[in-house]
């Protein structure tokens, strides 16, 4: 790993400030993908802002039919929140199955959803929910949030802060991991509620997306032999030792089979 | 040089390090605390398991400079000072837990960790998935799950000694 400067702001408006003086250096919060980057030389930040004294990028809570989620909240406080298990069960237990307990106990929401690895769980809970990304300028609706692989809607200095999640009616997630690393080989959250029926596929294509046949065929029947019939064309999808085009483009509709199957 | 002021085991020491340190460099380089192993640097085998405030956690994908005030604890941190060892060290003796040894001080750290979390007890299917960020490649799982099942009974109070465990 390259050197690098190690600094440790207490507000978003600090954070901010120093990437919008540096655009070499980087945030960390957990550091569970960053670090691993790091290491195999394929950055080489300036400087390094850790996130994790701000304070306002922390917690868990309720407002009407939202769940606001700070973007420093790692994943076993998600997984263990009795306010997530009581509002959106499939989060927490999304949370739950995320790489092992030592990552969980480090890596963060924020983090992952602003990596927008292909691979990772958390973008498809953002996009499968409609949630909104509140960041230290603005809000972006997750439809407008994904843009490609590891790449978001967000400016160099701009700060993920948190992310509000309307709670849904019913939601499930499933995913095929891939035996050995674990990472997913293609996974399916979805979702009934405030923002409509939604099916947000991940693992199987360079970035996280919505899945709108199986949507529309959830719309007329809400069930898993609805999405059993829908074909995902494999077309674009990812194609590596692990796994042909063809074969993620199955484990789609597998996988919301299964995820509509658990959110009842 | 920036500093680091950090509690390891109990004792408070104040080390200068880089901002590219990783935790497990500055236990074993700087501490020359060698019970913390890197196995594969990638975050994956777990051997570079340790605590911080509690919390199991890779040592090797975690910054240094961001444990300023952290508690740590490591392998050598869990016998008591009169070498008396901790009712999962002993259980993983009691039940030859180990085979080559290298993945023992994180497989320790993790169990520890694990139990600590489920006072109401683990199943051996709940204590073979709370291993999932531990491997050992002499494949000798089975006896590290057993080990697993007998400290938690010491550890929770419901069996005083692990050899009552054992029989």
């Amino acid at each position: 790993m390259y050197d690098f400067t190690y600094t440790k702001p207490s507000s978003v408006a600090d954070a901010t400030k120093l990437l919008a003086a540096d655009p070499d250096a980087k945030f960390i919060s957990g550091g569970q993908t960053l670090l691993p980057a790091l290491k195999h030389r394929l950055n080489k930040p300036t400087t390094v802002v850790d996130l994790t004294g701000i304070g306002e990028m922390r917690g868990i809570r309720r407002e009407g039919n939202t769940l606001v989620i700070g973007a420093l909240t790692k994943h076993v406080e998600v997984e263990t929140s009795a306010e997530v298990k009581a509002a959106i069960p499939a989060l927490a237990q999304m949370a739950a199955h995320i790489g092992d307990t030592q990552v969980r106990n480090r890596g963060t929401l924020g983090g992952s959803v602003s990596n927008n690895d292909p691979a990772a769980d958390y973008p498809a809970a953002v996009l499968g929910l409609g949630a909104t990304v509140v960041t230290s300028k603005r809000e972006i609706p997750a439809d407008e949030f994904f843009l490609g692989m590891f790449t978001t809607a967000l400016e160099t200095d701009e700060l993920l802060v948190a992310i509000k999640f309307p709670i849904p009616e019913k939601a499930g997630y499933a995913k095929m991991r891939n035996p050995a690393s674990r990472y997913v080989m293609a996974g399916a959250f979805v979702s009934k509620g405030p923002q409509g029926i939604r099916v947000a596929i991940n693992g199987a294509g360079p970035c996280v997306f919505r899945q709108g046949e199986m949507e529309a065929a959830l719309a007329g029947s809400w069930s898993p032999e609805a999405v059993a019939g829908v074909k995902q064309n494999p077309e674009g999808m990812n194609g590596d030792i692990h796994g042909s085009a063809e074969y993620r483009a199955h484990l789609v509709t597998v996988m919301a089979k299964r995820a509509v199957a658990s959110a009842g | 040089m920036p500093q680091v002021t950090l509690s390891v085991n109990g004792k408070s020491h104040t080390v200068e390090i880089e901002g590219r340190t990783l935790l497990v460099e500055l236990l074993r380089e700087k501490l020359r605390l060698t019970g913390t192993h890197v196995g594969c640097d990638t975050s994956q085998c777990g051997a570079c398991v340790v605590h911080i405030d509690g919390e199991s956690v890779k040592a090797c994908t975690t910054l240094a400079a961001m444990c300023e005030g952290a508690s740590v604890t490591t392998i050598e941190g869990l016998a008591r000072p009169d070498g008396t060892l901790h009712p999962m060290q002993e259980a993983f003796r009691e039940y030859h837990a180990l085979q080559c040894g290298f993945c023992t001080p994180g497989m320790v750290m993790s169990a520890v960790d694990l139990v600590q979390k489920h006072p109401e007890g683990l199943s051996e299917a709940e204590i073979r998935e709370g291993l999932e960020g531990n491997l050992c490649r002499c494949t000798g799982y089975h006896n590290i799950v057993k080990a697993i099942a007998a400290a938690q009974d010491v550890m929770h109070g419901r069996r005083e000694t692990i050899a009552a465990a054992a029989q």
